[in-house]
Order: C-alpha cells, then sequence, then structure tokens
C-alpha cells in the first residue's frame, strides 16, 4: 500500500482514539479545550475521509496489515470504495452533530460527552476499515459501548429506562455474533473476511450446514443492529428516548448493521460461494418489506416529534434494505446511495425535532396544539424541508435515492413487491408528516400568545448546524450524477470480490481459488 | 462412555439453555444472571472451536509433537474482557435504574401490588 495513503487509514481509526483518551485524562475539566480538541479531532477526520474516498476512488483496494503482520495471521484494514464512503458520511455527520452539541450546551449536560463521542467514532470508523471478522466484532463492542455511554447522557428516568433495554438487546446481540464468528472459525479455521471467502468457496459440502446456519446468525446479529423487522423494536424507544443530539449521530449506527450485511454477504456469502451464495437473502427481502411497512404505519402512532423521527429511520432502514436485499449490481448501487441520503436525513429530522422541543417549552415534542414559539416560521420551514427528505419526495435527495432504487430492482423477480411496498408507504409518510406538521405549525398558528422560555442556548448554531445537513442532502442532489457514478462504482467493486482478496491476500490467491 | 467432547457439549447446552431462560425474565437482576450464563456458555463454545486436545502446548516448543490451535484462546480471552466489563456496567445500570425510577423491571411497567 501506498505509504501516505495507509497514514491516513491508520490516523482515521487511531486519531479518535487518541483524542477520546486525551481528553478523558487531561482535558476533564476543561470543557473550552475539549470542545476544541473534539472539533479539531472531527475536521481532521472529514480531511482523512476526503483524501481516502479520492484515493478509494481510483479503483484499487488497498489493504494495511496492522503491526506488519501477514493477512491472514494479522489484522488489515481494507480501503475500498465502499468503506471510503461509509467513513466519509460517518465523519460529515459526526461534524455537524459536534457543532450542534456544542452550540447547544449538549456537551454540558452529563459527564465525559466528548470522550464518548470520540471513541464512538473510533468504533465506527474501525467497523467501517477492518477486514477482519474478529476485529469488526471488537468494534462492534468499542462503538456499542461508547453508544451505551452516549444513550444515557443527560440521564433522566425515561432514559434510563429505555437505556437498560437498549444494553440488554445489545448484549444478547453480541452473544449470538461470538456465535456466528466461532462457527465460522470452527469449520474454516479464519477470520480473515478475505481469506473466509476462498475458504467459504472451497469448503466441503459437509461443512455447508454449519456455514449456513453461521451466516443466518451473523445476518441475524447485523439485522439487529440495522432494525429490521422482528427486530426493530428496540429501536423507536432507543432513539426517542435520548436527546436529540445523540439520535442523530445514531443515524449512522443502524448503518453500519446495514453495512456489515453488505459486506459479509458479497464477499464471504457472495456469488462465488455456490451453494451458499447469498443464503441469508431470502430472509433479508420479506424482513425488508415488513420493516418498511411497520416503520411508515409507525409514523401514526407516533405521539411526539422524536417518535416520528424514530419511526422515519426504522422506514428508511427498510427501504434501504430492500434494494440491498436484491444482491445484484444493478440494485446495490442505488442502495449505497440511499445509505447516504437517510443517514443524513434521518439526523436532520433529529436535530430539527431536537430545536422545536428545546422551543416549546413543557410542551416539548408533543403533537399537540400548542401556541406560537420561536422562530416558528424558520423553524417549520426547516421541518418541511427534513420531512421531504425522508419520506421522498423532490427535489431532495430522498426522491432521487428511491427513484434510483425502484429502477435498481426492476430486474428483480420480486420487484412488484418492492415497487408496491415503497410507493405506498411514500404516501403514508406524506401522511403522516403532513398531519404532524399542520398540528403543530399550522393549526398553533391560530392560538393566541407566545411560549417564553428564561433562556434559549445556541438560537443560531443549532439551526445552523440543522441547515447544514439539510445543505448536504441538497448537495447530495445537485451532485446525484457523480456521487451516483461512485456508488455504482463501489457496487461493482463489492460483486467482483476477487479485487478484495487479492488485494488481501496477496495475488497468488487468485490461483489458488 | 462418556467422552470430553460429549461432557463440554452438554455443558454448553446447559448453561445456554439456562441463559435463554432467565434473559427472558421480567426483573433485570436474573436478566443480568443470564446474560452472565450465555456468556460463559459462549467462552466454552469458542474454546472448542479450535477443537478439544488434551496435553499439547499452544506456543512453539521444539518437543512439542502437536500444537493446540491458541487462536480460539485468544478470542475467548477478548470475550471474557469485554463480558465482564458489560455486565459490571448493565449492573450498575439496572441498580441506578432501579433507584431512581422505583422499578425493577426490563419492560419498565410499574410493579403489581400482586407480584411484590
Amino acid at each position: 500500500m501506498n505509504l501516505i495513503v495507509s497514514y491516513w487509514v491508520v490516523a482515521s481509526v487511531l486519531l479518535p482514539a487518541v483524542m477520546g483518551a486525551a481528553i478523558l485524562l487531561f482535558l476533564r475539566h476543561q470543557l473550552v479545550l475539549s470542545r476544541f480538541a473534539s472539533i479539531g479531532s472531527c475536521v481532521m477526520l472529514v480531511v482523512a475521509a476526503c483524501v481516502l474516498v479520492n484515493e478509494a476512488d481510483g479503483g484499487v483496494i488497498q489493504s494495511y496489515a496492522v503491526g506488519n503482520w501477514r493477512a491472514p495471521f494479522g489484522i488489515v484494514l481494507v480501503l475500498d470504495r465502499l468503506s471510503a464512503m461509509m467513513l466519509l458520511v460517518t465523519a460529515v455527520l459526526a461534524l455537524i452533530v459536534m457543532v450542534y452539541a456544542i452550540s447547544t450546551g449538549t456537551d454540558r449536560k452529563g459527564w465525559h460527552f466528548h470522550p464518548l463521542f470520540q471513541f464512538q467514532l473510533l468504533g465506527l470508523n474501525g467497523a467501517f476499515l477492518t477486514g477482519d471478522l474478529f476485529n469488526l466484532f471488537v468494534f462492534f463492542e468499542v462503538l456499542l459501548i461508547a453508544s451505551y455511554g452516549l444513550m444515557l447522557h443527560g440521564q433522566g428516568a425515561e432514559r434510563l429506562k429505555a437505556g437498560v433495554r437498549y444494553v440488554i438487546i445489545n448484549l444478547v446481540g453480541s452473544t449470538l455474533f461470538l456465535v456466528g464468528v466461532g462457527l465460522l472459525y470452527g469449520v474454516t479455521g479464519t477470520l480473515n473476511m478475505a481469506d473466509l471467502a476462498v475458504r467459504v468457496a472451497a469448503a466441503p459440502p459437509g461443512d455447508h450446514g454449519l456455514i449456513a446456519a453461521s451466516a443466518l446468525l451473523l445476518t441475524t446479529v447485523f439485522a439487529l443492529k440495522a432494525a429490521l423487522a422482528p427486530l426493530h423494536f428496540w429501536l423507536p424507544g432507543a432513539y426517542a428516548a435520548t436527546t436529540g443530539t445523540v439520535a442523530a449521530l445514531f443515524a449512522i449506527m443502524t448503518k453500519v448493521g446495514a453495512y456489515s450485511i453488505i459486506r459479509t454477504n458479497t464477499l464471504i456469502f457472495g456469488d462465488a460461494a455456490g451453494d451458499l451464495a447469498h443464503v441469508a437473502a431470502p430472509w433479508i427481502l420479506p424482513a425488508a418489506l415488513v420493516t418498511t411497512v411497520i416503520g411508515f404505519v409507525g409514523l401514526f402512532a407516533a405521539r411526539g416529534l422524536r417518535d416520528l423521527a424514530a419511526w422515519a429511520v426504522v422506514g428508511s432502514m427498510g427501504t434501504l434494505l430492500c434494494a440491498v436485499s436484491v444482491f445484484t449490481v444493478e440494485a446495490m448501487g442505488p442502495a449505497l446511495f440511499y445509505i447516504l441520503h437517510s443517514t443524513l436525513a434521518g439526523a436532520a429530522l433529529f436535530l430539527v425535532v431536537d430545536l422545536i422541543a428545546k422551543r416549546r417549552a413543557e410542551h416539548g415534542d408533543a403533537i399537540t396544539l400548542a401556541p406560537r414559539f420561536r422562530q416558528i416560521e424558520l423553524l417549520s420551514g426547516l421541518f418541511f424541508l427534513a420531512a421531504i427528505a425522508t419520506v421522498g419526495l423532490p427535489p431532495l435527495s430522498g426522491f432521487v435515492g428511491k427513484l434510483l432504487v425502484l429502477d435498481g430492482v426492476r430486474a428483480s423477480s420480486q420487484a412488484v413487491w418492492i415497487w408496491t411496498v415503497i410507493l405506498t408507504t411514500t404516501v403514508l409518510g406524506v401522511l403522516a408528516f403532513a398531519r404532524a406538521g399542520s398540528t403543530i405549525f399550522w393549526k398553533s398558528a391560530a392560538i393566541e400568545g407566545e411560549i417564553t422560555l428564561r433562556s434559549l442556548r445556541g438560537k443560531r448554531g443549532g439551526v445552523a448546524a440543522a441547515g447544514a445537513l439539510l445543505l448536504t442532502l441538497a448537495g447530495l442532489t445537485v451532485l446525484a450524477g457523480p456521487v451516483t457514478a461512485y456508488t455504482a462504482a463501489a457496487a461493482q467493486q463489492l460483486f467482483e470480490p476477487a479485487g478484495y482478496i487479492d488485494a488481501v491476500l496477496g495475488p497468488r490467491s487468485g490461483g489458488r481459488r | 462412555m462418556i467422552s470430553l467432547e460429549l461432557l463440554v457439549a452438554s455443558a454448553i447446552a446447559l448453561l445456554t439453555a439456562a441463559g435463554v431462560y432467565l434473559v427472558l425474565r421480567r426483573r433485570t437482576f436474573p436478566v443480568v444472571l443470564g446474560l452472565a450464563f450465555l456468556s460463559y456458555a459462549i467462552n466454552v463454545f469458542l474454546f472448542a472451536m479450535g477443537r478439544l486436545v488434551i496435553d499439547r502446548p499452544p506456543i512453539y516448543d521444539k518437543a512439542a509433537e502437536g500444537y493446540t490451535d491458541p487462536l480460539p484462546q485468544a478470542l475467548v480471552l477478548t470475550a471474557i474482557v469485554i463480558a465482564f466489563g458489560m455486565t459490571a456496567f448493565v449492573v450498575v445500570l439496572a441498580l441506578r435504574s432501579f433507584l431512581e425510577t422505583g422499578v425493577d423491571r426490563v419492560d419498565g411497567t410499574p410493579d403489581a401490588e400482586s407480584d411484590r
């Protein structure tokens, strides 16, 4: 690997690790300095991710052997188009959320917000880069442990109750992950994903049952993280109970599950695996369809805007996994585009909702009639835009994303189902958001008086951060051409795993396959 | 005759069964115990994935005739550390949640008079 590039790859994992530890050890009581350190780290990660996307777009997959232990014995970090893209969207989201947290003072509501935030980024970046299945488990744990802290940030009875459930369900998930990893190791004797791809393809038929069991177990765990029905129950409660800031960052967490499903099911259990090719796909598709329906129907059950945003995340994960579960190049490109869009749109919605809730004093985020509140005109506009993006109406990138997904799945035998579900749920989404928006902004505008607040932190900064997220969505729409070209190339790379395998194990393994 | 494999496999089965049963309980304390049982089961399971071998060294030794697989042992060590930390965290979290909300049920609903 090119030396300079390898520095950037390692930096995107090491920087948040070092910064997190440094803030925890030396800047614990210095809020201003730890804010600077945190923002600095986020900016550096954006720079690193830009460099890496540019590098990955050359089409060469690069692998970095940690500690110079050669694969498959050591752990490798692998940079391809998909992982570079995920790094970039994580870094951009993290930077904006961090600006929001600082300007609204969320980071003062409890201890250790900044170190936890950095460790969360460490886990996320590591999970996207690692080329080793057990290492993926470790990074999952890192990001989960940080997320437990972030989820409980600010505390309060409701949050603690939701926190207990969130932690327990993820611990059970981790246990299943280990069973899947253990089974796969027991059969193949390796944990390096590229090596696994080679060995699974060459596995004797007698081992296929165990490998299939392991593939399904791993997919179950990733589906739990991705909130795929029937494993979505934890999400609305957890995301609605935490602070809006953290929920916005968590928009990327469900995508880690989607990323892992894509990575394992194209690389290890991909087309080369014979009988085992896409063994989980027949399960993912119906689950994804059900998830989409549940998510968008759930919008109507929402009593608060936070619930609304959380159910919208479930719905968008369903839509995304519908496209993923077809497992064709044509559908995967749009799915990757939709990952970018739904991460940013989900986060934007959570931030706007948080801004509204902060200004409505005791009414909070409840979808009820209440007097006008400060900046109601501006916030109604932002809510309108975020809702448009989430549901997938033109002109924002949600529309482009859904259109591409519909077009991408056309060749599938299940296209009728996917089309019906996505189009119907879009109408449901429009209705639900219109209902909530008209209650909060339209009908409430007729009520006399205005909610007065004693103090409001980050009047401009918070709005600017939410606006910045919506601007990135607009950017995604304007630049849809280059971005879709990139995601299509990324999908192409995913479905030609030989390149990945050669990059990790060296060109000779090509002959071994 | 009882073989080593049978003993280990049935131990894993028992631990898992106990763990699953306890995880599905209503109160946090049995759930925490269940999680601990599940992680014990997984540790033994991971260990067995390197095959059960007796009296063989895991690392290089001139006199050795064969080796046992050292990797699962390293994996188990990692899994133990993570599970240990998480169990401690869940205990503290459950305690905190109980003290703050007065409810010791995983679903967060208040206790009925009858099950006190």
